[in-house]
């Protein structure tokens, strides 16, 4: 009698071990802001996989300066997945690191870009400053905070915004250079990353205007208080696409790609957009942009591949070493 | 007989000392004390893996641009404001250290007072404290709204985000260096070569000149030295205050990170390369002139 309780006690309990198997652990790379996506991304995929499945997943978040984390990856972090500030930086991953193809951003709609953002300005409550556009924040007299290309990932996003506009209201690349150079000579620090720069301007009362992603602009007007800060969207800006991949060569070795494929696919889903646009992203998904549409408002945006020749060519001419954002240093 | 005894005696110990003489060269060659092969052998070995490979492989590495590609980088006008401020700043720092450690360490084993357990917890806090946390620490003080930059603000002196700041977070993370060094040397000294000093007319400004700051300038630069030493190489505390600005408060570890950032190894290396060799030379400077010190003494 006792043997046929323990048995049953047994298989009671084996059963859905075996059925749920061990659970399946990845590892995210990510990029400075988005730590609050990831977290409510990650609790709607464990419970979205679990539901289809029957199996656990644990998701682990490392976050970085994106450069940081592709170094990171291509010198033997082992992510499953990436989700970086740009694409520049998993091109690099796939060129130097040999770690998935060089076309990956073929492998998902949309650039392989889930959510976009934009670049907005953050100033302080009732705008003393009257900044409305990019013109505003060349004035004499306006301090402009914003992050350091050569490091920053938003940045960079940031430079080819101001450097878009300039470029389409005064035509030629001297005047637009002629404009950066103006503009960075309103800027009294260059902190090393986007988070750092938000503090820079929120909580050290630095400048009288933050250049910033738009996601960050949202969450630091809500963290710090909606009665500091006005967020102000300029007539142009430019479409930032975070992208996102599988490493290959470490899913496969982890045996976790068909996991770490639904998770980014997840990325796409109703639900996934609707937790992106609630974090202050925008979100693809047409419904679900529908209904945030009173928080992100229309603005006509610059493209990354055809204003600027795609992020390799916007690197070597703007950001590499010697390149026009050097120029502005050096006067060279 | 005492007369023929006297040269035999004097001269059996003139070549037995000779002997010895040449004996004890042997010796020393030798060592006296056993296991000079073991020891060294461990610690050549230890040298090389700890310091010797690690460093090599920086010089191996930025030796693979050429030595236009290593000068590029490496000597660019920007690079070498950075190397003007890490260097400068660190120097600075290690002086006011030097100043201020020499007190602390003076008061801490000079006098007795309550909470002196707890000055001298606090003293070793730069050592513990992550220096992010410093760094965002100080810069919360000292930017232009914060605790002490806003009183110092309208007198026109700016310490956050500028080089100044940079000085401030160095001396921070120094000053346990000086204060450290300087105190068992200060205790070995003893209040007794004051009072001797004293009974033989000594002024307080004549006995320090002259007795206490001979006895620890050794131990005083050894500090001032490691405390540059920890200065030059800082990022986490100095990044956050820095500013961060070409030419003016952008320090040399930035840039290695910023070729980093390029995925530009060979660029960051022939910036580290640089700042080791010059590194080198003054530490090695610091060493000689502590040699020359102390023969200056013993002479």
């Amino acid at each position: 009698m006792h043997h046929i309780i323990a048995l049953a006690v047994a298989i009671v309990l084996a059963v859905p071990t075996l059925a749920a198997g061990a659970p399946v652990a990845l590892l995210n790379a990510s990029y400075d802001p988005t730590r609050e996506l990831y977290k409510d991304i990650n609790a709607g995929f464990a419970a979205d996989w679990k539901a289809r499945t029957g199996t656990d997943v644990v998701i682990n978040q490392s976050h970085g300066g994106s450069g940081k984390q592709a170094r990171s990856v291509i010198d033997g972090l082992e992510a499953d997945v990436v989700t970086l500030a740009l694409a520049y930086d998993i091109d690099e991953i796939a060129r130097r690191g040999k770690l998935l193809p060089l076309n990956w951003q073929t492998r998902l709609p949309y650039n392989a870009a889930p959510y976009y953002s934009t670049i907005v300005f953050l100033v302080r409550k009732g705008n003393p400053k009257g900044i409305r556009d990019w013109d505003d924040l060349v004035k004499p007299g306006v301090k402009v905070i914003t992050p350091n290309p050569k490091t920053s990932g938003g940045a960079r996003w940031n430079f080819l915004a101001a450097w878009g506009y300039a470029q389409k209201k005064y035509g030629s690349p001297a005047a637009a250079q002629a404009y950066v150079t103006k503009l960075f000579r309103n800027v009294p620090v260059l902190d090393s990353g986007a988070r750092g720069a938000t503090v820079s301007f929120a909580e050290r009362g630095l400048g009288d205007v933050l250049i910033s992603w738009e996601n960050e602009a949202l969450l630091a007007s809500r963290e710090l208080g909606a009665d500091r800060f006005e967020i102000v969207v300029p007539s142009v800006s430019i479409r930032a696409e975070p992208p996102v991949a599988v490493i290959d060569k470490v899913a496969d070795r982890h045996g976790t790609r068909a996991v770490a494929e639904a998770y980014l696919r997840y990325l796409y889903t109703p639900a996934a957009q609707e937790i992106i646009a609630r974090d202050g992203y925008r979100p693809r998904d047409r419904a679900v942009a529908a209904r945030y549409a009173n928080r992100f408002p229309d603005v006509q945006l610059f493209e990354i591949d055809r204003n600027f020749g795609g992020w390799q060519k916007a690197q070597a001419r703007f950001f590499a070493d010697g390149g026009i954002f050097d120029m502005i240093y050096t006067g060279e | 007989m005492a007369s023929v005894a006297l040269p035999m005696v004097a001269s059996a110990p003139d070549s037995r000392q000779a002997l010895g003489m040449r004996l004890g060269i042997l010796q020393r060659q030798r060592s006296i004390i056993p296991g000079f092969g073991v020891t060294m052998g461990i610690t050549v070995f230890a040298l090389s893996v700890i310091v010797l490979i690690p460093l090599s492989a920086v010089f191996i590495t930025s030796a693979g641009l050429g030595w236009d590609g290593f000068a590029a980088t490496a000597f660019s006008r920007r690079a070498l404001a950075a190397y003007r401020l890490s260097f400068g700043a660190a120097a600075a720092a290690a002086a006011i250290n030097a100043v201020f450690g020499l007190i602390t360490a003076w008061v801490l084993v000079r006098y007795d007072f309550t909470g002196k357990r707890l000055v001298s917890a606090l003293v070793d806090l730069p050592f513990a404290l992550p220096t992010a946390v410093a760094g965002i620490a100080l810069t919360a003080l000292y930017a232009p709204n914060g605790w002490i930059g806003r009183w110092l603000a309208p007198l026109g002196i700016d310490i956050g985000f500028t080089p100044r700041g940079v000085v401030v977070a160095l001396i921070f993370v120094g000053l346990p260096f000086v204060v450290r060094t300087v105190e068992p040397v200060l205790a070995d000294l003893g209040a007794d070569v004051e009072e001797a000093a004293a009974t033989l007319g000594a002024s307080r400004l004549q006995t320090f000149v002259h007795v206490i700051l001979p006895a620890i300038s050794p131990a005083l630069l050894t500090g001032c030295a490691l405390a540059f030493a920890r200065a030059v190489g800082e990022y986490g505390s100095v990044i956050f205050i820095a500013g961060n600005m070409p030419f003016r408060s952008e320090i040399a570890p930035l840039l290695i990170v910023v070729q980093l950032e390029q995925y530009n190894t060979g660029g960051a290396t022939a910036i580290a390369a640089t700042m080791l060799v010059i590194s080198f030379v003054l530490l090695f400077g610091i060493n000689l002139l502590q040699g020359w010190q102390r023969r200056l003494r013993t002479t």
